[in-house]
């Protein structure tokens, strides 16, 4: 078994374990994980109809990337995922840091801001496109109300993204929040206590403590929320489809849509650009921000 | 690959097994599978068709199944196919759609079948590939034109326009009068695509070999002026605001309702709509008209044709021999009479011996006389089996004036090409 005799060359890190106990996750993990991940690496270099497959080589990756909407998708995307993890850790620290503090009805709070987490995104997202119909959503009446004539939030070229990306930060800011608020809880309360006889202002310890402290929540959060924003499409297929046009299309739909026109090659092809694209972005990004960690 | 098709085979086989067994059981009674979409004239005729067919035959049983139209029930359709999941029958579109569907490795051929011969050729050359013919019609043929408002036309003393320059005319005295001239609904993008689609007739008129020229890669929508045409329609509309304040936002259903109901006048669409009309605002479907998308010239006017779709049978059935039987009682008159009771009539059948019933809507008897004098011709996803997906993402965009139509054009040029070499087409 190899798994045992690389165990066994490797004599000062013994595992208390036999290598056949790796056996069943190796299994689960070669069927579910590995085999597809290979077998799409071989599908995007070939014109994969419904039965049939034939060898192209990169014509596949060629035509990817002279698809006209590629370039603005993947702009898109990187606005996209760059705007709703920046909001998520302003946004998510802020609530953090009021929801640690004393205040009234603490519980609550917290369960009301960690509330759209539990929602289904497609059932949020239908919900807000009602919300930000440009003639009849609630929305814009009650702007209307204030003698604000709204803008069409999702038909509007210049707008949808950012109105989806908004719409992400209010389903997405709990989970932030939650994260961030066991990173502040366990800083431990000595530091606060210097602080206070040193005569330290509540903005002092939020500046020299709580920030500096928080840093790994900070690490983790930047780093789900972008990816996850890099890959996003469920959110953004229930509110516009990418549209209006092309205006809101990121990699994950435009690669959605290629599955959808019967290019099957050709999306997994898209598929494997977007995992490079996720590596290229998120290991530097998760290097730079865990570097410091081992400084302190 | 050949791994999980053998894991199929078993479970397929298994499964048979089991329901063969049932079966037995049951003495001889068959139980078929059907999938149509969801839309509910689809579903109304598909329980009306069963109904009947039950009655007639005690020891049948067909089930019916919806899924989703548009792309969503495409990728169904196509990821079932290629699973071996296919029920006994299903529903789906004819043409370029079909073509994408691989029907010579995936539906049974019925070309031998005599019920074939009652099925107009027309219809059997959108349903054919290669020597195979594949389905027969769930319903009438339809067309693609303009409907519109006829208490607006007559309060206004407006006639209908036999050329664009009177359409644009109409348009601008509806404006003037204070009512949204021509509704269009691009929260749901494929309804953009009309006012282009439904002109082909007129591109075939100034090119009658476009159809051809543009399968082989040698006709381009930017370098033909007649296709161009289309886009630049959408581009004319859009600025002289005559649309809907809602345009980017209202779906399928607020146009039928705006149509209806006198919110505004033309509505660019497919008369596959007449039973949702006929079904939602019975009130009102007598003052709704239709024509077909004028020519600059009035003699050249005619109609663009669609092709209903069809109903076909996977390879993969256990049950092909019952569900021929079924679709020959679709293909026959007495099927025709079934589905003209269930919905309302929306264009002439395309089986011999269907006869439509004496009291069809009002815009059905503005469409028979294109039929009757024989100016109409199908559209060009029936002609070619390229249809690029990004059409209607291209006409929204110009329809809202974000682009140009020659710039559409030649993206969307761009985009046949690649919908032609996945099809593995000469010459690209």
């Amino acid at each position: 078994m190899a798994a045992s005799t690389s165990m066994s060359s490797a004599p000062q890190r013994r595992s208390p374990y036999p290598g056949w106990f790796f056996l069943p996750a190796a299994v689960i993990y070669t069927v579910l994980f590995l085999t597809p991940t290979f077998a799409s690496l071989y599908f995007s270099l070939t014109r994969w109809s419904l039965f049939s497959s034939t060898f192209i080589g990169f014509d596949n990756f060629v035509q990817f990337f002279r698809e006209p909407f590629l370039v603005q998708g993947l702009i898109n995307t990187v606005i996209y995922a760059g705007v709703t993890s920046s909001l998520k850790v302003v946004l998510g620290l802020l609530l953090a840091v009021l929801l640690t503090s004393n205040i009234i009805a603490r519980g609550v709070l917290r369960s009301l801001v960690f509330f759209p987490v539990l929602v289904s995104t497609i059932g949020v997202g239908i919900t807000f496109t009602a919300l930000m119909h440009p003639t009849n959503g609630m929305i814009n009446e009650g702007l209307a109300l204030l003698g604000i004539n709204g803008p069409g939030w999702l038909t509007d070229p210049n707008l949808a993204l950012l109105s989806v990306a908004m719409v992400d930060v209010w389903k997405g800011v709990g989970l932030a929040t939650v994260i961030y608020i066991a990173g502040i809880v366990a800083i431990p309360a000595d530091y606060y206590e210097a602080a206070r006889i040193d005569g330290a202002t509540k903005l002092q310890n939020f500046l020299y403590i709580t920030l500096p402290l928080a840093r790994p929540a900070t690490a983790t959060v930047i780093i789900l929320s972008f990816i996850g924003g890099l890959r996003t499409f469920d959110l953004i297929w229930a509110m516009t489809r990418g549209g209006p046009g092309f205006a809101s299309d990121t990699i994950a739909s435009v690669i959605y849509k290629q599955y959808q026109s019967g290019f099957f090659g050709l999306s997994t092809a898209g598929n494997v650009v977007l995992f490079v694209l996720i590596a290229i972005l998120v290991v530097p990004l998760t290097m730079f921000l865990n570097r410091r960690e081992g400084h302190q | 690959m050949l791994k999980t098709k053998t894991a199929l085979t078993t479970l397929t086989t298994s499964f048979m097994a089991v329901t063969a067994l049932s079966g037995a059981a049951m003495a001889q009674s068959t139980t078929l599978t059907m999938l149509v979409d969801n839309a509910s004239h689809t579903i109304a005729i598909s329980e009306a068709l069963v109904e009947a067919y039950e009655a007639e035959n005690p020891d049948v049983n067909i089930e019916i199944e919806t899924r989703p139209g548009g792309g969503e029930g495409d990728n169904i359709v196509k990821t079932r196919l290629a699973t071996g999941q296919m029920t006994d029958i299903f529903w789906y579109n004819s043409g370029s759609l079909l073509q994408a569907l691989a029907p010579q490795q995936t539906l049974v051929d019925l070309s031998d079948e005599p019920f074939m011969d009652r099925i107009m050729d027309s219809f059997k050359q959108v349903v054919s590939a290669g020597e195979g013919v594949y389905g027969v019609p769930t319903r009438p043929a339809e067309a693609g034109g303009i409907f519109y408002n006829r208490t607006i036309y007559e309060d206004l003393g407006l006639e209908v326009p036999q050329t664009w320059d009177e359409f644009m005319a109409n348009n601008e005295a509806i404006k003037a009068a204070g009512i949204p001239a021509v509704i269009q609904t691009y929260g749901e993008p494929w309804t953009s695509q009309v006012l282009l689609l439904a002109d082909y007739y007129n591109v075939q008129n100034a090119v009658p070999d476009f159809a051809e020229q543009y399968t082989a890669g040698q006709a381009k929508f930017a370098s033909t002026p007649a296709a161009l045409r289309g886009f630049e329609y959408l581009k004319e509309v859009h600025e002289g605001g005559y649309m809907n304040e809602d345009v980017g936002a209202a779906r399928y259903e607020d146009g039928l309702r705006m149509l209806a109901e006198g919110e505004g006048a033309h509505y660019p669409m497919i008369t596959f709509a007449i039973p949702a009309l006929s079904e939602g605002y019975p009130e009102q479907i007598e003052d709704v008209g239709f024509f077909a998308l004028p020519a600059a010239e009035a003699e050249d006017t005619g109609l663009t044709v669609w092709m209903p779709a069809g109903f076909y049978i996977p390879q993969t059935s256990s049950n092909i021999d019952a569900a021929k039987q079924f679709l020959d009682f679709v293909a026959s008159p007495e099927g025709c009479q079934v589905q003209s009771e269930a919905v309302a009539v929306n264009g002439p059948y395309l089986i011999e011996g269907c006869e439509l019933p004496d009291d069809v809507a009002a815009p059905v008897e503005d469409l028979l006389p294109y039929f009757e004098n024989g100016n109409n011709a199908p559209a060009l996803e029936f002609l070619s089996p390229i249809k690029g997906p990004i059409l209607e993402q291209l006409t929204v965009e110009v329809g809202s004036g974000f682009r140009e139509p020659a710039d559409a054009a030649a993206l969307y040029d761009e985009d046949v090409r690649k919908q032609a070499q996945q099809l593995g087409l000469e010459g690209w």
